[in-house]
């Protein structure tokens, strides 16, 4: 932690309530870390402003004092894009915290950064509408975050990503200046903005406010659990759900050690000593779910399935999420710590990238319980460690680094919505070769000149790659040629 | 080197000398909408010929093409797999190409219901003004890693870079289709576009034209019945003649010139103070002939949350786009010199 110069946080402090500038150390360590808490830096001090005039003098001040900024909202994140800096403010969103409006017969909301996601679909549960991107995370982390990650949630394959949800983000840039992109029509004029700053993970501005769109609850929503006594079959049955015309509402896989960790958890009725679970909801009109459930339901049988049920009341169809959705936090009963790894892969490959899994390890000597997205391809394998005993942390993190190579190798990407934060950045130099990380440096140089917002996070540096030695080959040429070896 | 590498080689040096000579590159796939945007002063650079299907996946719901492909040949082939492109892309010439697609980044009646071309677009590979070779995002569904340059190229119009492949969602065609006619006024057309949109009806497109609501349906066989009863109205025997005709702008309604874009959020009024409109998009675009001014119009779409284009004319358009007011304007502007800092690209047409 080092210090803020004294005459920038003396006019900081004018600049904000008396209570919306923390710096004691014990006000300070709840900031420490994101939900990726392996990576701790105590923050010099954190702001809490409450409007947008606030967070515009901030950042204006910040710039004239060429200090960074990490923006943070509620801390949820998994790559440690939240994670304070070196002699940054971190500036934190959680008290623009209001639902401005709600708009029944347009379909939208238009919300503050800090509210929780799930607070949005509450408030619009009385018109029949919600907002459907939904990560596991919903009940604690921020729309602002979401749009800064892109989030998914479990469905992201009919339902899209956040940036398929979103119309309109107000954000504030370095020079305290307000942007509007997108709009609350379909369409604005000039550059797609409102997709480059979703997922630009707190690097181009700060997003004070978001219009999103609402859709009507859907009429029916029921789901199918399929166990399979091999993950290939269940692969199988992934795509073959697909190839028959059906867009399942959430696709969703666990390996044998998920399960069963996740039915002495929440005791979901999941059949243990299964190699793999398939969850499938069909949602739509009432006619649309009977047959799609029975195509469903002919294809897994057809794939080998062990055991079909479908969820008979809304109580067994939240009990079988419920399972799904306590997946992570029961691996951890399980094992001291587990490392969440968030690659995406064309399903077709699934099967050899379990394979691949299953042999690193065993190479390794370190556990993996498989989760997934199987509709939209999605890993998350976590790798169960112990991070007291010295260098598991290490060869956690080598292990998963290998396991995302294996995605780029097959055509996949290192991460399908957790963010690059500062986890990824050495892959961030094998799925991407130089010239088009300089892009991506220069259009952040084009909304942050002065390089202050969330520095050194999501793009690595050139040099950093070049250290690396990391194997992007692009046309048969080496990497960073233009770069010294070391 | 096979045909595609020679044709990308010599592109490649094509944009060296152009950048060597200060000049500026127009691009052109088969220049079905060269009548969209500003009318420009460049070079041509042809890029039909760099054309075919990559990968086409129908299980993963992926399909990738060099930009010069057609899109009937794209459509033929999904169409065979009984897969289609979601956003429906309007044509507007039997050659048209996937990369002046998205490039103009226009999307059809299906739009509102399954997304515009922006939302379908999953990755790019693209020719930047130093005549570089990049690709961002990818095959697959999810992916945050980087900024998404991929869907900025989307609507870009060609001032950013050459697209030179694009891999897309593609969708399974609904079982079902039906298009309902009911007889009522603009305003509440609109009403009525948005209040289902509120409930769980299947709707795939809907329109408004001379006292007319047509509404597009699809889904399960069982699923659309379900909904024509509780939609009502009479089923027009034509309906693909119907959509095809609004999003190929064949009908002689959309014949006048100049034809200007209202894009709107859905909900706003009608303003029928204007002339008679074409409503699509659930209420989201509506397509006005009048020979209004310029700012007028764009003083009312803006009072009500949208913006304007200037569609087609007879005269050359050079203001088709509503001004971008600053600081955003000098934010787009730098964002361009990020992917072509000498400005081979830069047409103005946008
Ligand atoms: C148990 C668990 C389950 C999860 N499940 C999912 C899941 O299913 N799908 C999924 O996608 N993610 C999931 N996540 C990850 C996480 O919840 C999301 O990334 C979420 O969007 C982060 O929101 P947040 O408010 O906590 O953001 P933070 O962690 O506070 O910040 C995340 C990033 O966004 C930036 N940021 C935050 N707010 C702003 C703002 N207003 N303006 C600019 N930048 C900003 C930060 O600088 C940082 O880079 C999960 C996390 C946990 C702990």
């Amino acid at each position: 932690m080092s210090a803020l110069p004294a005459d920038f946080l003396e006019k900081l402090r004018r600049l904000l309530p008396q209570d919306g500038l923390l710096t004691a150390p014990e006000d300070l360590a709840p900031y420490e870390c994101d939900a990726l808490s392996a990576y701790r830096r105590r923050p010099p001090a954190v702001a809490l402003p409450r409007t947008e005039e606030e967070i515009s003098a901030i950042l204006n001040l910040c710039r004239m004092h060429n200090v960074p900024v990490v923006a943070r909202g509620h801390g949820t994140g998994l790559s440690g894009g939240a994670l304070p800096i070196e002699g940054a403010l971190l500036l934190t969103l959680a008290r623009l915290n209001r639902i401005l409006m709600i708009d029944p017969l347009a379909r939208t909301a238009r919300v503050q950064p800090g509210v929780r996601n799930l607070a949005i679909s509450q408030a619009a549960a009385p018109y029949g509408l919600y907002y459907a991107p939904d990560p596991s995370s919903q009940i604690a982390c921020s729309i602002g975050g979401n749009v800064a990650e892109n989030s998914g949630g479990l469905h992201c394959l009919k339902y899209g990503l956040t940036v398929h949800n979103i119309l309109e983000v107000r954000a504030i840039t370095i020079d305290g200046d307000i942007i509007t992109l997108g709009s609350r029509a379909f369409d604005a004029p000039g550059y797609d903005l409102l997709a480059l700053i979703t997922g630009s993970e707190g690097m181009l501005a700060v997003i004070v406010e978001i219009t999103v769109r609402l859709l009507p609850k859907p009429e029916r929503a029921q789901v199918l659990l399929a166990a399979f006594d091999s993950i290939a079959n269940a692969g199988v049955a992934v795509g073959q759900i697909i190839a028959a015309g059906i867009i399942p509402a959430a696709m969703e896989m666990m390996d044998k050690l998920s399960i069963q960790a996740a039915e002495d958890y929440v005791h979901a009725g999941y059949p243990v000593g299964a190699e793999a679970l398939l969850l499938v909801e069909v949602d739509g009109v009432n006619e649309e779910v009977s047959d799609g459930l029975r195509v469903v339901y002919e294809v897994v049988k057809a794939c080998g399935a062990t055991e079909v049920r479908t969820a008979l009341d809304e109580a067994e169809r939240t009990r079988f999420w419920a399972g799904r959705k306590a997946a992570f936090p029961a691996i951890g009963r399980i094992s001291p710590d587990y490392y969440c790894m968030d690659g995406t892969i064309p399903r077709g490959r699934l099967p050899e990238v379990l394979v691949r899994i299953a042999e690193l390890s065993e190479e390794y000597g370190l556990p993996v319980a498989n989760v997934f997205h199987a509709g939209d391809g999605n890993l998350h394998p976590l790798i169960l460690y112990d991070a007291n005993k010295p260098g598991e942390l290490e060869k956690t993190e080598e292990m998963g680094g290998k396991i995302l190579e294996t995605c780029i190798a097959v055509g996949g990407t290192i991460t399908g919505e957790h963010g690059v934060g500062v986890e990824k950045l050495n892959q961030m130099c094998v799925q991407f070769s130089s010239a088009e990380l300089e892009v991506f440096h220069a259009l952040k140089a084009a909304f942050d000149p002065p390089g202050l917002l969330n520095p050194g996070k999501a793009v690595p540096s050139l040099h950093r790659c070049a250290e690396l030695g990391a194997m992007h080959v692009h046309h048969g040429q080496l990497p960073h040629p233009e770069l010294p070896r070391f | 080197m096979n045909i595609h590498d020679q044709w990308l080689a010599a592109t490649g040096e094509r944009v060296l000398q152009a950048r060597a000579e200060k000049r500026k590159l127009s691009i052109r796939g088969s220049g079905s909408k060269g009548f969209y945007g500003n009318v420009v002063d460049a070079d041509t650079l042809d890029v039909a010929e760099y054309a075919g299907v990559v990968d086409y996946q129908p299980r993963e719901l992926t399909l990738t093409a060099r930009a010069g492909t057609r899109l009937e040949v794209i459509e033929a082939l999904l169409a065979k797999n009984n897969q289609m492109l979601p956003f429906e892309p309007p044509h507007f010439g039997a050659d048209a190409t996937l990369g002046g697609c998205v490039s103009t980044g226009l999307s059809g009646p299906r739009r509102p219901y399954a997304g515009a071309v922006r939302d379908a677009v999953l990755g790019t590979k693209v020719l930047d003004g130093r005549a570089q070779v990049l690709r961002f995002g990818g095959q697959v569904i999810k992916n945050v890693a980087g900024y998404d340059v991929s869907r900025l190229m989307v609507g870009a119009m060609g001032t950013l870079g050459v697209l030179l492949e694009v891999s897309v969602k593609v969708l399974p065609c609904p079982e079902s289709e039906c298009t309902l006619m009911l007889e009522m006024p603009a305003d509440r057309a609109v009403e009525i576009m948005n209040l289902w949109a509120a409930s769980p009806v299947p709707l795939s497109a809907t329109a408004w034209r001379a006292g007319h609501l047509y509404v597009r349906l699809s889904g399960t066989e069982s699923a659309v019945q379900a909904a024509m009863q509780k939609i009502g109205g009479a089923k027009i025997p034509d309906g693909p003649a119907f959509w095809q005709a609004l999003r190929e702008q064949t009908m002689p309604d959309l014949a006048m010139r100049p034809l200007w874009r209202l894009s709107m959020p859905t909900a706003a009024k009608a303003f029928t103070a204007l002339g008679q409109p074409v409503i699509e998009w659930g209420g989201g675009v509506r397509w006005y002939g009048t020979d209004m001014p310029a700012d007028t119009l764009r003083a009312l779409a803006k009072q009500a949350g949208g913006h304007v284009t200037l569609f087609r004319s007879h005269q050359p358009i050079t203001q088709a786009f509503t001004p971008l007011p600053e600081p955003l304007a000098a934010l787009h502007q730098r964002i361009r010199l990020a992917l072509d800092p000498h400005g081979v690209f830069d047409t103005g047409r946008m």
